[in-house]
């Protein structure tokens, strides 16, 4: 399969900063890059970067199950990932995700049926200073309360 | 060598060499540490927390099997704190271990009941619901009960690392992780149950021997399988006559552990449907049930009748008959029908090889050279397929020792992964090959050179110059294909070649020539199907075969007597490097008879006198005049593999590169007799190919 210039530059860059014979190394960034262009790691993914690995698919499948940042379905477009670790709970965080699957209208897990969001429950993400804390794809949001989270939803919306 | 490193485990002093593993230190001062993970040959994992051992001066409990040993360390391997911890790890284990050991294939072999007896708590805190996931297929040989398994990743590894497949994986993480295949949800891999076999709990479990049986109703015999040419010892699990499972765990034999999927389940043509249980006579045109004694009757009045017109009959010998019923064949054949017309299907150029190494000494390769020669010369065969234990002893060589191994061959193989150099050449063009790679050989102190069936007759001796002209020690291995073609060639079912490769005075037919003759009178086929590509030339030829089965050539005959496999004769085989060992009758079978008692009936009924054919007789007389075979017999009384050298003088060999021809069997075929292999041919792999890597 084809990646496009930009990603392949990418990989070009992150082949090359390990010494030789530890190409492995750089499994974990190409997925996360390879699946932000394509959506998901797919089996083509799995299979083209098996290839230039000189790895087993097999081995690519044992690094997508155990990393829960790494999926093999799609998700929507804007992925919102609440934590309800343990600073987060304390000050709403339930509570906040519960308010996101009512205003999406989907449970944790799911998509929305246009593909447009996804939702998340997430481990500690590192924000514990400004809990209740949210992340959409890779942009953080800080102190969010139920109408916050409202106002990022329509906007996202409104953004497309 | 360094100097030995002391230390003190449980009060004890042992001496090590320095790098030396904690468990192994103490292991060999004869002090056990438990382990799961932990295997000896393959990587280190340090995953079950079980060989954890107290060490003075250091805070926490450290692992034994990643430990090495240091100057002064002293080490308690069952303190109280050891013991509490190893209870605390298995309780652990148990939160959702199933407790249906009642049922369980490993009941009673099972490294986590004797542990759990050993160390375990008698009860339980959990009482949460155990996790439960249901049983998987990974093949038809292979089956997944995730909720067993401990995650000691023996089986991913011994997959990866010994087999060179990698076809096991990890999937998931946490409490839901789980031994994956690699096809998503089935194997697609050698199917050798190595993974099986070497599962410390009953989360891998057989196809073939599921829920079957308790380990401990079964005898258990190790003999030698009946298949290829490596001559792997596996212990056959043994309920009421019938084989229930192959496997090797005691590591007994050449091939310690391991095994195939044919060693470890290519067992079941022994109660194939339709193995013949009784002689049959051609009566009208059809083959019809007779009586041993009017089978032999007939057949020893035709052969008397040719004998005495002096007509010509053929033998055709087997690449799978003990040494002791090819020599006693041999010898019936020669003395008591005055005939050198005696031959095999020859798979390999083994007389070419003994005939250019005349005059040399220890330039025959043996199973363990594999595993310790710094240098392998690989030509023409795809080892993973056709040798599977000689290319996991170079597997093995490689991860442990580093052994260079080049490849010559027409194809991709898995050797290739891992070679310093692999080179592709046509068949015809190997020779040149190497003659490419002589720069490199040379640099090497030594080499094992091991070659299929595409380098014969006259090239044998040319490689055999060009191992000469590399001025380092060579060895060779004349790849064979079946579980004693080299000791039939040794044994000298040949025209020419009588037996230790002493030349015959008047040579006699080779087999295409015998099939051929359009004036053969009898033709003798001795477990071999060779109607199965040629046509009997012979129209009035009256026909004998000795076989398991109705083959090809069972279904032309007019006299068909059924054998008894390997697996249910004594005698002794001789493998692809030449090593002797014996085989252990394991079953009895109904109406069959072992070859070497057809013969021996045979020879009474004509009234020729061919010596006793009682196996170790005929094995007594072998070792007294086969050049090479004078063996110690204590080593095969006690299971062990001694190396026969039938190194010769001069041999004068006429070069018949025409006769050499392998049956390029895979993993998955085992010439006529594979094909009565339910389980061989019940994975999805089969029949496989060669040169695929």
């Amino acid at each position: 399969m084809t990646f496009s210039t930009a990603l392949e530059a990418k990989f070009e860059k992150l082949l090359n900063s390990y010494p030789p014979g530890r190409k492995r190394a750089a499994l974990i960034p190409m997925l996360l890059f390879a699946q932000d262009e394509v959506g998901a790691i797919t089996g083509e993914v799995v299979n083209e970067i098996a290839g230039r690995l000189e790895i087993t698919p097999l081995q690519i499948d044992e690094v997508v199950t155990y990393y829960s940042m790494l999926h093999r379905e799609p998700r929507g477009k804007h992925n919102i990932q609440v934590c309800t670790n343990v600073s987060c709970l304390l000050v709403g965080g339930a509570e906040l995700l519960e308010h996101a699957e009512r205003k999406l209208g989907i449970r944790r897990g799911e998509s929305t049926a246009d593909g447009q969001f996804s939702l998340e429950e997430v481990e500690c993400m590192g924000a514990c200073s400004w809990a209740p804390a949210l992340q959409v794809n890779y942009d953080f949001h800080h102190f969010v309360s139920p109408e916050k989270l409202d106002r990022l939803i329509d906007g996202l919306r409104k953004a497309h | 060598m360094a100097d030995l490193v002391t230390l003190t485990i449980d009060d004890r002093t042992v001496t090590a060499a320095p790098g030396t593993l904690v468990i192994n230190a103490a292991r060999a001062a004869g002090i056990e540490i438990p382990a799961f993970c932990y295997y000896d040959g393959l990587t280190l994992q340090a995953a079950c927390r079980m060989c954890l051992v107290e060490v003075e001066r250091m805070p926490k409990l450290q692992t034994a099997c990643t430990l090495p040993v240091a100057e002064g360390m002293i080490v308690q391997t069952e303190s109280p704190k050891v013991v509490e911890a190893r209870k605390s790890m298995l309780e652990f284990l148990l939160t959702n271990h199933p407790l249906d050991c009642p049922v369980c294939d490993k009941g009673g072999e099972c490294e986590l009941q004797d542990m759990v007896f050993r160390y375990g708590a008698g009860e339980s805190r959990f009482t949460e619901i155990k996790h439960h996931v249901d049983e998987k297929q990974f093949s038809p040989v292979v089956f997944f009960d995730a909720p067993r398994c401990i995650l000691c990743y023996r089986c991913v590894r011994i997959c990866d690392e010994g087999m060179g497949v990698g076809a096991l994986g990890v999937i998931n993480r946490g409490a839901v992780t789980e031994i994956g295949p690699n096809m998503g949800d089935h194997l697609v891999c050698d199917e050798c149950g190595m993974c099986i076999d070497i599962c410390p709990v009953g989360a891998l479990t057989s196809g073939a021997y599921r829920y079957k049986t308790r380990p401990w109703e079964m005898e258990h015999i190790g003999t030698i399988c009946a298949h290829c040419s490596n001559g792997c010892k596996t212990t056959l699990g043994v309920r009421n006559d019938r084989i229930i499972r192959g496997n090797n765990r005691d590591r007994s034999g050449i091939n310690g552990e391991f095994l195939c999927i044919k060693g470890r389940y290519a067992f079941d043509f022994t109660d194939h449907p339709e193995r013949l249980q009784s002689p049959l006579m051609r009566k009208g045109g059809e083959l019809e049930p007779v009586s041993w004694a009017e089978a032999l009757a007939a057949v020893a009045r035709r052969f008397l009748e040719v004998k005495e017109r002096g007509g010509r009959l053929g033998v055709i010998g087997s690449n799978r008959t003990t040494n002791e019923e090819n020599y006693f064949l041999q010898k019936f054949v020669r003395q008591g029908l005055g005939s050198n017309n005696i031959d095999h299907h020859r798979t390999g150029d083994v007389a070419a090889l003994i005939s250019a190494l005349a005059g040399t000494t220890g330039a025959l390769a043996s199973t363990a050279d594999l595993y310790s020669a710094k240098a392998v010369l690989v030509i023409a065969g795809d080892l993973a397929q056709q040798q599977p234990l000689l290319s996991f002893q170079i597997r093995a060589n490689y991860r442990h020792h580093g052994c260079r191994v080049y490849v010559v061959t027409p194809g991709p193989v898995r050797e290739d992964k891992y070679a310093a150099k692999s080179v592709r050449a046509a068949t015809g063009e190997e020779l040149a090959a190497v003659e490419g790679l002589r720069d490199e050989l040379r640099k090497e102190s030594e080499l094992v050179i091991l070659f299929g069936d595409a380098v014969r007759g006259e090239a044998v001796r040319r490689l055999v110059a060009l191992g000469d002209s590399f001025g380092i020690p060579v060895k060779y291995v004349c790849l064979v294909d079946y579980s004693n073609s080299r000791g039939a060639a040794d044994m000298g079912l040949f025209p020419d070649l009588l037996p230790g490769y002493e030349p015959a005075q008047t040579p006699g037919m080779t087999m295409p020539e015998m099939l051929a003759a359009e004036d053969l009178e009898a033709l003798w086929v001795v477990g071999a199907n060779p109607l199965k590509a040629a046509q009997l030339g012979s129209q009035y030829a009256f026909v004998v075969v000795q076989d398991l089965f109705l083959t090809e050539t069972a279904r032309r005959a007019d006299v068909v007597l059924p054998a008894a496999s390997a697996y249910e004769k004594t005698g002794t085989v001789t493998n692809v490097c030449g090593e002797v060992q014996r085989l252990k009758r394991a079953i009895g079978v109904m109406g069959a008879k072992p070859d070497l008692e057809i013969f021996g009936l045979l020879s009474k009924e004509m009234k020729i006198n061919a010596g006793l054919w009682h196996p170790d007789r005929v094995f007594d007389e072998i070792r007294r005049s086969v050049r090479g075979y004078n063996v110690p017999l204590p080593v095969l009384a006690t299971g062990g593999a001694a190396p026969a050298v039938p190194l010769n003088g001069h041999i004068p060999l006429e070069a018949r590169p025409d006769l050499i021809r392998s049956a390029n069997d895979t993993l998955f075929t085992s010439g006529s007799l594979g094909r009565y292999s339910k389980s061989l041919n019940s994975v999805m792999e089969a029949p496989g190919g060669l040169y695929r890597g």
